[in-house]
Formats: structure tokens, C-alpha cells, sequence
């Protein structure tokens, strides 16, 4: 067991964990945070993404002893403490871009994570970006177009809602 | 201007604000107190005899509770099919026996042998290396046609031979069909098989059992689209456990595509150990044991032929399909390739003769069962498949020969015992030709081409029959369940409402769309009306959410229901008024009495119901609360056209979409939005189906494609923008809400016209291509190509 402290979604955490006890499991076993969601086991789905200092991460693809002095963001601190919804996650709320809710919260950390580089992205590079984030209800047209909307491009002409 | 409230609006939907905060609550974020963990030891053969399986070293490893095998099941019922076929001969579909834990011999890669009980995951997974097992292997039966043959190997010693049934429809129509194609001036055949898939919600499977000594009380939360569905298979054939004691919940559902309609084996498994042991038993899939455990989907080899006259009229058709069940008959596997196939047969068109042959196959492969369109996708795509052939064969313009061939009458009685009662195939084709630009076409295939790439354009029309189904007919055809559905529509005093539905969202938005309609109906605000579905503790007996039935059957219900509801608020309101019932008009959730300034509100009748002072007791009950169960009258029959444009890289093979286009008929709609999220969802699947998905499994029945590394999910820069429309609206004669269903249309309607345009690209380059099989992906478009 090794003793971890970090800060997740602002507050500080002290846990010992096993030294193979993925950061997945620590959120959602440990600290109850089960918005991040584990759908494979080969590090391709992206429904486990998360902030680590930062910059996008797949849950699943770090040790939660890796995580010591880190500042992790997950799905549950994306809204302001009164419940308002940040952008992104408004966007796609007002777009439809999400159905089963499986992929959601990994989808919007990795929009948000794209948005922080690259604040007006074209199509293609939203696409691109979400190579690793697998969605099966969607068909990507509204995820796509939520992202766009929330880096304020205007997304009306782009067909249906 | 757009509805901003009610039937035909499309108000955000409220469930995304707790999907979105990460505040859902799936079958994997459940734990329960001193819950245990399931590991399942699965087959890594296809096919053998378990020779030896110990245990006891298993058995003392730290943390385990209990060890179970075959053995402990055998008193345990079988895993049972919820749909007996029968075949051409008129004798019953065969039935092997599917144990909860395998009983003495493996059938599939990934089949349970042995399930682990212990405090952690890690030390179940631990203990399961410690098991002494011996597998006699034995050979797999793989190839459908090979499994026919004499003297293959058996996947059910006691069955005879691999042949679950041959089935035949309509049988009186075949010696006709077979002369009609004889006769024929053009007979185009077309051989094809449509793809194996993994349905893949993201969501793998769950399940928690929980046992209560000291109610005698089981709980099972899973994942499902159908918990009543899971109860009464689950309690009343495999574990014995009478309804009163058995509550089946599935919570949130991150995606279901069909796959989680089934009763699957870890189900029962849960439930039972969870008593075995007196300690909740908890069970989460891995992806990788999802590819091995998840029923599959389609997996069909077909020939198809069609039969013309001079004039390029349809005169006959002919299928002829080996559809694979996989190891074990799934809880829908028989029905899929049967009824919900061969009746669809007609599809657009007024082919006056049609049979359908349909032998169904055991093979040392994962159970196969519904997936999203189950069976009209095969249909669909035999049929436009081979009618784009033909048109090609005949150098007509393939539009042209579908228009011409369309049914434009209605209601139409089809020769394979179905009536579509409204639809309007022209239309949907003209919007389809609008909003796709297709006069455009020619320019942008130039355009392609002057950048080295090949352009093609494929069309396609597709019928499906949803809101399954009149439980009487499906009854007759071997169904061993009503499909009707229910709701329980519980006003409260204050005026708000929670209805108790049936269906079951995995992400199809009911707790939106379902508001929308009763709001309507009683003029009083969406926000007063929540639905409650997933319990069966607290729902009335329904049959959950597929075959886009949930607006279909369960809404039907949900509106009988709401009208009950009416009925009696209307008689307090006479009361309060002192009127006459005949003479109470509700509008805008205010009462009023016809031709008078009388009036009194919602909230006044309702609280008049809970608080009976003023009240006509003699007459009528206290409290405002109704059920209704709707039965269908028919199937719903959506239609529509599709549109897709693909460029080919003649260099590499690589197809990309550049446009897709549909058009459907869904009858009323309810919430736009969300039809239309369906419609891109389905399309996606469909594409994925057509360009990228392929469950392979090599000759000694080893599944090669059993993790994202091999089995090619579509990801968003594999898809376009799709152009949707619904506006083509024939609403369904028979039902109260006028709505078809639009959960299926998307994947039903899309691959062949992905195939039709890639097979367009390459002639366009003159590659005498005339058919390739699913999926198109870049080495086997180039071998087509190039021979
Ligand atoms: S769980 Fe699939 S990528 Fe992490
Ligand atoms: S919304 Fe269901 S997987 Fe994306």
C-alpha cells in the first residue's frame, strides 16, 4: 500500500492504495465518484477521461499511486457548486449530444480539454480529436456539433437538431 | 412555428442534467454492503468435453467464499428461449438445454464454467488460476453450411444434428414462387452474407444480486432494457422464485441496442449465489468478456433471387438464408430470422409472390439474438441490395425502378401475412431526392474525380414492422410472452403526477418525451409530470423497451390511461360545479362547464380527490389514479429513403462518407429532437455495419475480434454531418397517438445504401464490381477492385 494525497475536483484527499489500483477504481471505488465510466479494458473508449493537471487523461491508463501531488479534475466538478452547467456541458444539453449518458463524461472532458487548445476548432479537427472517445448512441453528428457550439461557432446551418 | 411545449416540441431532455454531472446511476455505481465479486472462469476452446474440474485448492485461496460449477446447478432450470418456431414440417423448433454454469461441455469461447465468490475481484480472479480443469477438445463446428453437412461434429450431442429448425414462409407460396421464377423474363440472384456483429452499448454488462433471509426476498439490479421481462424468465423457468419475492430493477442503462433485452446466464447466477451465500454478489463485464458473452447480432448467409417481368415489374421473390444461433438459442435467437425477417420480405414494393427459407443453425459460437432492427435489416438489405443489382443488370435508373415497383395503396395487405396501414413511399423517395441534392451528384462525382478519387451514390428504401406486437398474433407464431405494455398514470393532490411505465429507457429520453404527451392531454405544465420505469416493485407489468415500441405500445398505454384519468377528473369536476358530466370540457388544465363562465382548476379536482369533503363518495372512489395495459392492433410500419455518397481511393480502397441522407415516415412525432438523435444513432451503427464492424471468428472457432483492438468500432472521424427529415408523416391508423417508432429506421435503412454506393464508385471507375460483402473496409474493397 502506498499513501497518496492530491487534490480532486479543488479538495485534497489523503487514501493508501494498492500499488495497482488504477485511477479509475479509485475514483469510483474509494471516493464514490462514479461519474467516471469504464467501458473497456483495453484503453480505447474514452468514457474513463479525466483531468490530471490539467491535460486529458484516460482513467484507466494510470495507477492511482501515479496520481500523488497531482490536481485531478473528474465529470462531477465541471459545474459551478450551485449546479449551473459549464458551457460545454450546457452545449450539449441544448444540442442533444448524448442519448444513453454512457459516454458523456468522458466526452465532455475531452471536449473541454480540446477547447482549452484550440478554442474554435473546425469540424475536422473535433473529429479528430475525439479519435479515443467512442459513443454508439449518438452517431457523433450532435457531440460534434455541441463542441462546436460551445467554442461559440455559429452551428444553425449545420443540418437538424 | 415550432411547438415550444408538448406533442411536437422538443424541450431539452431533463435526464441529461444527471448525465452530464456525472450524477447517473448505473448498475456499476450500486454497491452494497459486504457485496461480493463474482468471476466467471470461461471456455478458451470452442468445443470440448470437460474431463476434470477440482476445485479444492480454489477453494482454500484467501478471500473466496464459495466456488461454483455445473454441478451446483443442476436442480437449477435451463436457460429458457422466449419464442418457439415451428418449422416447415409443422413440428416444434429444437431446444437444447442452456445451464446457468456448463454441464459437462463447453460450446463457445467464453461459455461459464466456474464462477468464483469472493471478497475482492482480485482474489476471485486469483483463485480462478488455482481450479484444476481438463478440456477434451473437441472439433468446432463453424461454417452454417458445414454444420449441415453429414457427419460434422455436434454442438448438441443430443439434438441429432446442428439444425435448430427449417422454417419455411409461406410455404403454399413457394411452388408458385419457384414457377413465377422460372417463368421470369429477368431473374437477378444475389449471394451475400450480412455481417456478425457485437451490439456494443457502451455500458457492458452488470449484475447485483441481493438476498434477504429475513423477507426471503431476492433483488437483482442489472443492466436491462426489460426488468419484468428478466423477472419473469428469470423466476418463473430458470430459478423458481414466484413473483412476490423477485424485484428485478435496471436502473440507468448506458445503451442496449437489443443486447440487453436477454436473460443471460450471470443473471440467474447472481441471484441465486447471492442466497447460496447469503451475501450480495456483485458482477461487472469487462469489455473483453462482453465480446465473448454479449449475444451477438445477424450473422446471416443468403441468397436472394428476384424475379422480373418485361416491363420491369417485380413478379417473385425468393430467400433463401442460414442464419446462425450461435451455441444456445438466445431469449429472442428464433424469432429474429423467422418472423421478424420473412414478413418484411416485401418490403417496399408490390411483389405479388414472395417465400422465404430459413434454416437456423447451432454452431460453436456466442448465442446470436436481436440487435438493433433484428431481422428487417437483413431483409432490407437483400432487398434493395438485389433490386439495385437488378436495375443495374437491366440498365434502368434504380430510383425509377423502385418507383415503379412501390405500393401506393393502402392499407396493403403484403403476401407475407402483413397489412401496412399507411405510408407513402413517393413521398418519402421526392424528399429523399431534395434533401439530398441528388441533381447535384454528377458535378460533385467530378469533382472527385479530378482529385483521383471515385465517387459513387447508393439509394435505398427500407419498411420496417415496430411496436411489437398483438399478443394474440405474435401468440400464433410462437411467442411465449404478451407484448402488450402498461402504465399506471398516479395523479397526487396537489396536481402533480408520476407515471409508472413499462418501457424502459436506455437512452431513448422517456422521461422527457413521455411528459410531453400527458402534459398535452390535460393542458397542465411538462414539469408536473415525472416518469418512474425500471422496477418492477413499482411499474406495472410492461415488456420494456425494443422494436421501437416504447411510444408505440407503452405511450398508447400511458394515453388510455391519461384518458381514465380524464373520465373521473371530469366527474368530480361536475360534482364541484354542480353540472352534468356530458358537459365539462377540460382545456389549458381548467375545467369548465360548455356555455357557462363556470370553471374550476386541475389542482382544485385533484385535491378534491385526496380530500373528499366536497366529493360524490356515493358514486365514485377517493384518489385520482388509473392503469392501463394497451394491446396493438397491428404492427407500425415506418418507411423511408436513404442517400448515401462515399468517395473510394482507388489506390488504397479507403471509402469515406461524404453525404447521407434520410427521409423517414414515422407517423406523429413527438419530440423532434430526439427522433432525429435516434435517426443519426441508427445511421451510425448502420455505417459502422457496412464499412467497418465484423465479428470473426477463425476455423477452430476462436473469436478474432474480441476487443476494440480488432473489432472496428465506428469513431466520429469515421462519420459525416447526416441530413435528417420527417416530415413525410402518414400517422399509423391504430394506435392514439399516430406514431411508428424511430429507433430502429436509422441502422435498418443505411447499410445498403452504403454497399449501393460503394459498388457505384467502383463501376464509375470500371471495376465490374456487382457485389461485395459487409464490411467495406480498405483491403477488401481493393481486393474487389483488383481481383
Ligand atoms: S475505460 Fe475505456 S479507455 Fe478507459
Ligand atoms: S450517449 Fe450512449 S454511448 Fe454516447
Amino acid at each position: 500500500m502506498v499513501e497518496v494525497t492530491l487534490k480532486v475536483n479543488g479538495k485534497s484527499v489523503t487514501k493508501s492504495v494498492k500499488g495497482n489500483t488504477l485511477m479509475t477504481e479509485f475514483l469510483r471505488d474509494e471516493l464514490r465518484l462514479t461519474g467516471t465510466h469504464v467501458g473497456c479494458d483495453t484503453s480505447q473508449c474514452g468514457a474513463c477521461v479525466i483531468h490530471v493537471n490539467g491535460e486529458a487523461v484516460k482513467g484507466c491508463t494510470m495507477f492511482a499511486a501515479e496520481a500523488d501531488g497531482a490536481e485531478v479534475a473528474t465529470i462531477e466538478g465541471m459545474a459551478s457548486p450551485d449546479g449551473t452547467l459549464s458551457v460545454i456541458q450546457q452545449a450539449f444539453q441544448d444540442h442533444h449530444g448524448l442519448q444513453c449518458g454512457f459516454c458523456t463524461p468522458g466526452m465532455v472532458m475531452s471536449a473541454a480539454a480540446l477547447l482549452k487548445d484550440n478554442p474554435k476548432p473546425t469540424e475536422a479537427e473535433v473529429r479528430d480529436y475525439l479519435e479515443g472517445n467512442l459513443c454508439r448512441c449518438t452517431g457523433y453528428h450532435n457531440i460534434v456539433k455541441a463542441i462546436m457550439a460551445a467554442s461559440g461557432q455559429d452551428v444553425s446551418s449545420i443540418a437538424a437538431e | 412555428m415550432p411547438k415550444d411545449h408538448g406533442i411536437g416540441a422538443s424541450p431539452k431532455r431533463r435526464e441529461d442534467v444527471r448525465f452530464l454531472t456525472g450524477a447517473g446511476n448505473y448498475t456499476d455505481d450500486i454497491n452494497v454492503y459486504g457485496q461480493a465479486y463474482v468471476h466467471f472462469l470461461r471456455s478458451d476452446v470452442a468445443h470440448g468435453k470437460i474431463t476434470k474440474i477440482d476445485t479444492s485448492a480454489a477453494a482454500d485461496m484467501p478471500g473466496v467464499v464459495r466456488i461454483f460449477t455445473g454441478a451446483d446447478f443442476e436442480g437449477v432450470g435451463s436457460i429458457p428461449c422466449g419464442w418457439q418456431v415451428t418449422d416447415l414440417h409443422g413440428e416444434p423448433m429444437k431446444e437444447p438445454a442452456h445451464p446457468v454454469l456448463a454441464q459437462g461441455k463447453v460450446r463457445h469461447v467464453g461459455d461459464p464454467i466456474a464462477a468464483i465468490v469472493a471478497d475482492s475481484l482480485e482474489e476471485a480472479r486469483n483463485a480462478a488460476e488455482a481450479i484444476e480443469l481438463d478440456i477434451e477438445e473437441l472439433p468446432a463446428v463453424v461454417d452454417m453450411k458445414a454444420a449441415l453437412a453429414d457427419g460434422s461434429a455436434l454442438v448438441h450431442d443430443d439434438l441429432g444434428d446442428n439444425l435448430c429448425y427449417e422454417w419455411g414462409f409461406v410455404e403454399d407460396n413457394r411452388a408458385a414462387v419457384d414457377e413465377a421464377i422460372k417463368n421470369a423474363a429477368h431473374v437477378t440472384t444475389l449471394e451475400l452474407r450480412n455481417n456478425r456483429l457485437v451490439a456494443n452499448p457502451m455500458e457492458p454488462r452488470v449484475a447485483l444480486g441481493e438476498y434477504s433471509r429475513a423477507n426471503d426476498h431476492s433483488t437483482l439490479h442489472t443492466t436491462s432494457q426489460n426488468p419484468h421481462v428478466i423477472r419473469l424468465l428469470m423466476g418463473a423457468f430458470v430459478l423458481g422464485i414466484p413473483e412476490h419475492k423477485l424485484t428485478v430493477i435496471a436502473p440507468d442503462v448506458g445503451g442496449g441496442f437489443g443486447t440487453k433485452i436477454f436473460h443471460y446466464a450471470e443473471e440467474a447466477f447472481v441471484t441465486f449465489a447471492s442466497k447460496a451465500c447469503n451475501r450480495p454478489v456483485k458482477w461487472t463485464a469487462s469489455r473483453s468478456e462482453a465480446f465473448m458473452s454479449d449475444a451477438h447480432g445477424r450473422d446471416h448467409v443468403t441468397k436472394i433471387e428476384l424475379a422480373l417481368d418485361a416491363d420491369n415489374n417485380f413478379t417473385a421473390l425468393r430467400c433463401d438464408t442460414y442464419a446462425n444461433m450461435g451455441a444456445y438459442l438466445s431469449t429472442f435467437a428464433s424469432s429474429v430470422p423467422t418472423w421478424l425477417h420473412g414478413t418484411l420480405l416485401a418490403g417496399n414494393y408490390k411483389t405479388p409472390l414472395v417465400y422465404t427459407n430459413v434454416k437456423a443453425v447451432f454452431t460453436n459460437t456466442v448465442p446470436v439474438d436481436a440487435y438493433r432492427g433484428a431481422g428487417r435489416p437483413e431483409a432490407t438489405f437483400q432487398i434493395e441490395r438485389v433490386v439495385d443489382k437488378a436495375a443495374r443488370e437491366l440498365g434502368v435508373d434504380p430510383i425509377a425502378l423502385r418507383r415503379q415497383n412501390f405500393i401506393s395503396e393502402f392499407p396493403y395487405a403484403t403476401p407475407v401475412a402483413v397489412e401496412y396501414d399507411t405510408g407513402d413511399y413517393v413521398a418519402t423517395m421526392d424528399k429523399l431526392e431534395e434533401i439530398a441534392d441528388l441533381s447535384g451528384f454528377a458535378a460533385r462525382r467530378a469533382e472527385s474525380e479530378k482529385n483521383g478519387k471515385l465517387r459513387g451514390l447508393g439509394v435505398n428504401c427500407y419498411i420496417e414492422a415496430c411496436g411489437i406486437a398483438p399478443s394474440n398474433l405474435v401468440g400464433q407464431l410462437g411467442a411465449r410472452a404478451g407484448l402488450y405494455d402498461a402504465a399506471t398514470v398516479r395523479v397526487n393532490a396537489t396536481g402533480s403526477i408520476s407515471v409508472m411505465v413499462g418501457a424502459h429507457s436506455h437512452g431513448q429520453g422517456h422521461e422527457t418525451a413521455f411528459p410531453q404527451v400527458v402534459a398535452e392531454m390535460l393542458g397542465i405544465d411538462e414539469s408536473m409530470v415525472e416518469i418512474v420505469h425500471g422496477d418492477t416493485s413499482k411499474v406495472p407489468f410492461g415488456m420494456g423497451t425494443y422494436g421501437s415500441r416504447s411510444l408505440a405500445v407503452c405511450g398508447s398505454a400511458m394515453v388510455r390511461a391519461t384518458e381514465k384519468i380524464i373520465n373521473k377528473a371530469k366527474k368530480i369536476a361536475a360534482h364541484l360545479m354542480e353540472a352534468s358530466d356530458a358537459d365539462i370540457e377540460l382545456k389549458d388544465g381548467q375545467f369548465s362547464v360548455a356555455g357557462t363562465d363556470k370553471s374550476v382548476a386541475w389542482g382544485d379536482v385533484t385535491l378534491a380527490a385526496y380530500v373528499p369533503h366536497n366529493y360524490p363518495l356515493e358514486d365514485i372512489e377517493p384518489g385520482l389514479e388509473e392503469t392501463a395495459f394497451y394491446d396493438p392492433a397491428n404492427f407500425t410500419y415506418p418507411s423511408g429513403a436513404y442517400a448515401c455518397e462515399v468517395e473510394l481511393d482507388p489506390d488504397t480502397g479507403k471509402v469515406t462518407i461524404e453525404r447521407f441522407s434520410a427521409a423517414d415516415d414515422f407517423g406523429n412525432v413527438v419530440n423532434p429532437m430526439i427522433v432525429e438523435g435516434q435517426v443519426h444513432g441508427g445511421i451510425g451503427q448502420g455505417v459502422g455495419q457496412a464499412l467497418l464492424e465484423n465479428a470473426a471468428y477463425d476455423e477452430n472457432g476462436q473469436l478474432l475480434s474480441a476487443s476494440y483492438m480488432d473489432y472496428a468500432m465506428p469513431r466520429a472521424d469515421d462519420l459525416p454531418f447526416y441530413t435528417v427529415d420527417h416530415s413525410c408523416q402518414t400517422p399509423c391508423t391504430h394506435n392514439p397517438l399516430g406514431v411508428k417508432g424511430c429507433g430502429e429506421a436509422g441502422a435498418i435503412g443505411s447499410p445498403p445504401s452504403v454497399i449501393n454506393a460503394v459498388i457505384d464508385a467502383m463501376q464509375s471507375g470500371g471495376f465490374k464490381v456487382d457485389h461485395m460483402d459487409m464490411p467495406a473496409s480498405p483491403g477488401r474493397v481493393w481486393a474487389a477492385m483488383h481481383g
